[in-house]
């Protein structure tokens, strides 16, 4: 599935396998998505993907939705609708026969097993999220040290994170970044 | 599948306080969705619960939380998994679809006229300029997140936990090796230790 093959197919296909290996949610697949859009595919540049990324969670919704920009950059309007089913449809219907099965067998102890072992595994993901996203967005040492004075804020107080994304984009038109 | 099959799925065994009192229908369903996830900057999660258990009582916390750990463990968006799921237990899979388009269909929207607007104005200099300085933030934020989910395990002292953890940042982050390759070594190992320390806990 490389160039030569239909972009709206290439989307499905690689949104549609990655849905399904998404352990942690949306933004443990970051890395992941980082390798086949950027080095992969070469749907698009490093930058550009700290881009998508910063739209995304400056964006209502579900954090899910920075494949609906990829999909869009690759392939417009379609493209931003098929890599968003693609990477929410199959899982859905996934969710939805697992719940049912669930909720009809006795309380068994495998959930809570399950679920015990992926807690380290999708933290390790997010880990690997912020460090190649603050290799893509921190070009520069007065980049770095936004990203670890925003980390720094939003850890220790209550401030409501679009504070900061204002913050991050105010210092960035003044030049500073 | 029997459309109207909801009433079965509803598990309520204990719960005095707060039974659902009517079920959602699907319009409901659409819009409480679709409010959550356009009020939900950076996660949809806490408003999510805060819709469901606090604003339309259609839940209890415990509820909640049992719903949510299943969508956690399942792979793909978690709020997306929620949405199916809820909107299943109470009307089926029409149920189910109407609550998936309310928390997917508007911000969609949103996010195409953005992807639009960043395709023909992204190499502005001043727009690139503010997106370089909210994307250092946002990792900031992403970054901030990370802390607080490692923070139960380091006071846990988990430290098989923060192995597993390390050994899939550096095969992921650094060696940058491919998503399923990791997680079919990882997960059975994973769940093989998570097993074997429960059974010896409760030996």
């Amino acid at each position: 599935m490389n160039s030569d093959t239909n972009p709206i197919l290439s989307l499905a296909w690689t949104f549609g396998v990655m849905s399904l290996f998404a352990v942690g949610g949306a933004n443990a697949a970051i890395p992941e998505m980082h390798r086949l859009a950027v080095d992969v595919q070469h749907w698009m540049t490093d930058k550009q993907f700290a881009d998508v990324f910063a739209i995304s969670q400056l964006s209502p919704g579900p954090n899910v939705l920075i494949v609906t920009l990829i999909g869009y950059s690759v392939a417009g309007v379609a493209g931003a609708l098929v890599a968003t089913l693609a990477m929410c449809g199959p899982t859905a219907v996934l969710a939805y026969y697992v719940s049912r099965l669930i909720t009809r067998s006795s309380h068994s102890r495998w959930p809570a097993i399950i679920q015990a072992a992926l807690v380290p595994l999708s933290i390790g993901l997010m880990g690997a999220s912020g460090l190649i996203l603050a290799l893509a967005a921190d070009r520069t040492w007065a980049g770095a040290v936004v990203t670890a004075v925003a980390a720094v804020l939003a850890f220790a107080t209550r401030l409501n994170p679009l504070w900061l994304l204002l913050a991050g984009g105010c210092l960035g038109f003044a030049g500073v970044i | 599948m029997p459309p109207d099959s909801p009433p079965v799925a509803v598990p309520a065994p204990d719960l005095p306080e707060s039974a659902p009192s009517t079920p959602p229908g699907l319009i409901a369903l659409f819009v409480a969705f679709a409010k959550m996830s356009l009020a939900g900057f950076g996660g949809v999660l806490v408003w999510a619960r805060r819709g469901i258990v606090d604003q339309h009582r259609w839940m209890t916390a415990n509820e909640f939380n049992e719903t949510f750990a299943l969508c956690h463990f399942l792979p793909g968006p978690n709020v997306v998994n929620l949405s199916v799921v809820f909107g299943s237990r109470f009307r089926g899979i029409p149920g189910a679809l109407a609550a998936f388009a309310g928390l997917l269909g508007p911000p969609v929207v949103i996010v195409t006229v953005l992807a639009a607007l960043y395709a023909r104005y992204g190499e502005i200099d001043a727009l690139r300029r503010i997106l370089a300085g909210i994307s250092c933030a946002a990792v900031g934020l992403l970054i901030s997140a990370l802390f607080r989910m490692m923070m139960p395990l380091i006071e846990r002292r988990d430290l098989i936990g923060l192995v597993i953890l390390a050994a899939v940042f550096v095969a992921i982050g650094l060696l940058r090796l491919p998503l399923p390759a990791v997680l079919l070594v990882a997960i059975p190992l994973s769940v093989a230790i998570a097993f074997f320390i429960r059974r010896r806990a409760a030996s």
